[in-house]
């Protein structure tokens, strides 16, 4: 099953490189992978989405748990959540293309956000499976370029993942 | 305050921090950390021959005291020599610190002479690193590095010290932390009353239970606990090849070690079992053989400071994270207290069934009227040490050998590398308990193999005077992976022939030691003898044992724990 794992981390040189270096080492598999510096600077929020049975989720909570880097971690899957991915997307716009590429971004609530004569940068906001929908939408034959930031989650409700 | 350089600070917080010996090996980038341990005498160093055996010594000491191992060695080379011994701490949870040297922080990254990026080379076989960014933060550092290392479940930790850290010209404020705090590190001080509660419930409802302790139990100093909860319960108990000595071997509760090459009541009493309590062992491959046909009857109670030891290979019905001692110590109490007693009757049956299989098999081997058989050397190493010696192995047949014929009553005495199996490992480990034990006997069995991947430690022994006594069961063969050859490939010994050995006699007396070679049958007591004898040096004893020698009771591979071969012929 997917999961979306939501980590606070240490914010310190090498607590990412041992983060992704749990993934491979015990051959466990990263889909995406975010991170960033929180409001609070000694502080990373890390999610990453990865697959797997519930023994290896299971595993990769306890094992991510055990980093002495990690402070502190949520599986988002295990509750209502929110998840959100950021793509941006070069398409080939030219004639009657421009105006069926800008009513499918409508259609996905996106924004165009860079234009030439022959081309459209596209902004993207969503789930990943609307981001997959966009480009199915599209077409793969019209995409120049392909940018996708990875899946930040957060949970709903009153639930938070602090100190 | 006191202005010290960053140099003087670590070896004032080494200092501080009680350690008595490093083990290590100097080199550019920690000469200044070898100059400020020159202007001291308090903490002693020990210089190896090879930083790999440095590590070993200190994983050795820590071993037989329970207390972390330190090591102190330059950059590059000297840094990756050390990962062998590393990993081998790392796999059995040793808890060592392992100081680094490291080329100057404005070099970094610019392939320096001697540069290697120990935190990325060592990040997959320490349990945590460190690396130094001001000279200031050397004492917390250190502290830091003692802390996780010997807290929770141990592990190595390495501190990588970038030259210019240790500089002699810039001196800060020395002051050692009293206590440390970590707030994303906290490992955990008791189980869960509730679960402990149920797992009691459990172990007292239970017909035919079996208590499966490992390594864990000898880290969490709970041999005590172990053995009062056993005895007062009247139930069986195997131990893992980890948990050797955790519980008195020459007891009638206990049924010898479990897995690959455990004893055959061992495994059939967890097959059979109806109810497995684990503490601080975590059902490895060499203990299960194939999990989807483990104990099928068994329900499992799993005492763990690690979380992720938890149903990771094997699914626990109860699961405990705590430190071993403190859940024991609850265990017993509501034990005590328990209305509850054990079915006198179902456990009566359940030894009687016990019983028979010891009477079926038990541990044996067959003599011969001429030939030096391995097991037997053991055996009587056993008797004329009174089976109160501290025994190093190496990794191999002989280690097997020595693991089921020398029976230990006391935890910390059994010395091997069970998770990494590392050839290499006797000897030194040998040389680090002899230096804080000087007088017990520290015994290295070892073969022809292994003992020649660090012999040059050697010398290191004639330096120091370690007289350890060294029993080399000299098959001429790479033993265990001949076996390995003779039961599935055919007999075909691929590489596993030990060509123009050394004269192993010569090469002790070469290092300055005595070297006696047996190799009659009526020799072997009473030479063992006069090498036991000889108190303050080291004898390399060559024994030509027999050389195709097989270890059994061996699992079938693949099969379930009852699987075994008894012998080159039975099959169980
Ligand atoms: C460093 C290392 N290399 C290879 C092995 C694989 N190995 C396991 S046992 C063994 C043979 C050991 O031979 P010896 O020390 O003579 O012991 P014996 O089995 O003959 O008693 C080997 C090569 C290992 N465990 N460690
Ligand atoms: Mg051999």
């Amino acid at each position: 099953m997917r999961r979306i794992i939501s980590v606070l981390l240490e914010n310190e040189s090498g607590a990412l490189s041992r983060v992704v270096g749990l993934f491979s080492q015990r051959n466990y598999n990263i889909e995406t992978l975010t991170v960033a510096p929180t409001e609070d600077e000694t502080l990373s929020r890390l999610t990453v989405t990865t697959t797997g049975s519930d023994r290896v989720i299971e595993q990769i909570t306890k094992q991510l748990n055990k980093l002495v880097e990690v402070v502190k971690l949520v599986d988002l899957t295990e509750g209502p959540h929110i998840e959100r991915e950021l793509m941006l997307i070069k398409l080939k716009a030219t004639g009657s293309q421009r105006a069926e590429i800008k009513r499918t971004v409508d259609i996905f609530r996106g924004q165009i956000v860079d234009v030439t004569s022959s081309v459209y940068t596209v902004q993207l906001a969503g789930a990943s499976d609307k981001l997959d929908g966009f480009v199915q939408a599209i077409g793969t034959s019209g995409v120049l370029e392909v940018v996708r930031s990875g899946v930040s989650g957060i949970a709903r409700g009153e639930k938070v993942l602090s100190l | 305050m006191e202005l010290l350089s960053g140099a003087d600070m670590l070896i004032r917080s080494l200092q501080d921090q009680g350690i008595e010996y490093i083990y290590g090996y100097p080199g550019g980038a920690a000469l200044h950390i070898y100059d400020a341990l020159f202007r001291q005498d308090e903490v002693k160093h020990i210089l190896v021959r090879h930083e790999q055996a440095a590590v070993h010594m200190a994983d050795g000491y820590a071993r037989a005291t329970g207390l972390p191992g330190t090591v102190l060695v330059t950059s590059g080379p000297g840094a990756t020599n050390t990962i062998t011994g590393i990993a081998t701490a790392f796999m059995d949870s040793i808890p060592m610190v392992v100081l680094c040297g490291q080329v100057a922080s404005t070099l970094i990254g610019e392939d320096a002479f001697q540069e290697t990026d120990m935190m990325g080379v060592s990040r997959p076989v320490v349990k945590h690193n460190l690396s130094v960014r001001h000279p200031s933060e050397i004492p917390e550092i250190i502290r830091k590095a003692y802390y996780i290392a010997s807290t929770g479940r141990p592990g190595p930790v390495v501190v990588d010290i970038p030259k210019d850290m240790t500089a002699p010209n810039e001196r800060f404020e020395y002051a050692y932390p009293k206590k440390i705090k970590l707030r994303s590190y906290s490992p955990a001080i008791r189980g869960h009353a509730g679960q402990i509660k149920k797992a009691v419930d459990m172990m007292l409802a239970a017909r035919r239970p079996i208590i499966y302790a490992g390594g864990g139990v000898i880290l969490g100093k709970a041999s005590g606990q172990l053995t009062e909860l056993v005895r007062k319960l009247g139930y069986p108990i195997t131990n893992t090849l980890m948990g050797i000595g955790c519980y008195p071997a020459s007891d009638k509760q206990h049924l010898g070690w479990l897995g690959m090459h455990g004893t055959y009541e061992a495994n059939m009493a967890m097959h059979h079992s109806d109810l497995i309590l684990a503490v601080g062992a975590r059902f490895d491959d060499r203990v299960t053989n194939a999990t989807e046909k483990f104990c099928p009857g068994a329900r499992i109670i799993h005492i763990d400071i690690d979380p992720a030891s938890i149903s990771k290979t094997i699914d626990a019905d109860v699961p405990i994270v705590g430190p071993v001692d403190a859940v024991l110590k609850e265990m017993l109490a509501l034990v005590k207290d328990s209305k509850e007693k054990p079915d006198a009757e179902a456990l009566a049956s359940w030894w009687k069934q016990i019983d028979e299989w010891r009477a079926f098999h038990g541990m044996r081997y067959e003599t011969s009227p001429d030939v030096i058989k391995p097991q037997e050397v053991i055996e009587m190493l056993h008797r004329l040490t009174n089976g109160d010696a501290f025994v190093t192995s190496d990794v191999g047949q002989h280690q097997m050998f020595a693991a089921q014929y020398y029976k230990f009553d006391k935890p910390n005495r059994w010395i091997n590398s069970g998770g990494l199996g590392t050839m290499g490992f006797g000897l030194p480990a040998a040389m680090g308990i002899k230096l804080t034990h000087p007088d017990d006997e520290v015994l290295c069995i070892t073969g022809e193999g292994s003992i020649q991947m660090n012999i040059q430690e050697l010398s290191t022994c004639n330096q120091y005077k370690l007289p350890v006594k060294i029993i080399n069961l000299n098959n001429q063969a790479l033993g265990m992976v001949k076996q390995w050859q003779d039961m599935n490939y055919e007999s075909r010994h691929s590489h596993s022939y030990m060509e123009s050995l050394p004269d192993f006699i010569k090469l002790a007396e070469a290092y300055g030691h005595v070297g006696v070679r047996i190799d009659k049958k009526e020799d072997l007591e009473p030479k063992l003898k006069e090498v036991l004898a000889m108190k303050d040096t080291l004898v390399f004893v060559d024994i030509q044992v027999d050389r195709f020698e097989h270890v059994y009771p061996m699992q079938v591979a693949r099969g379930c724990m009852k699987d075994m071969w008894l012998s080159k012929t039975e099959r169980v």
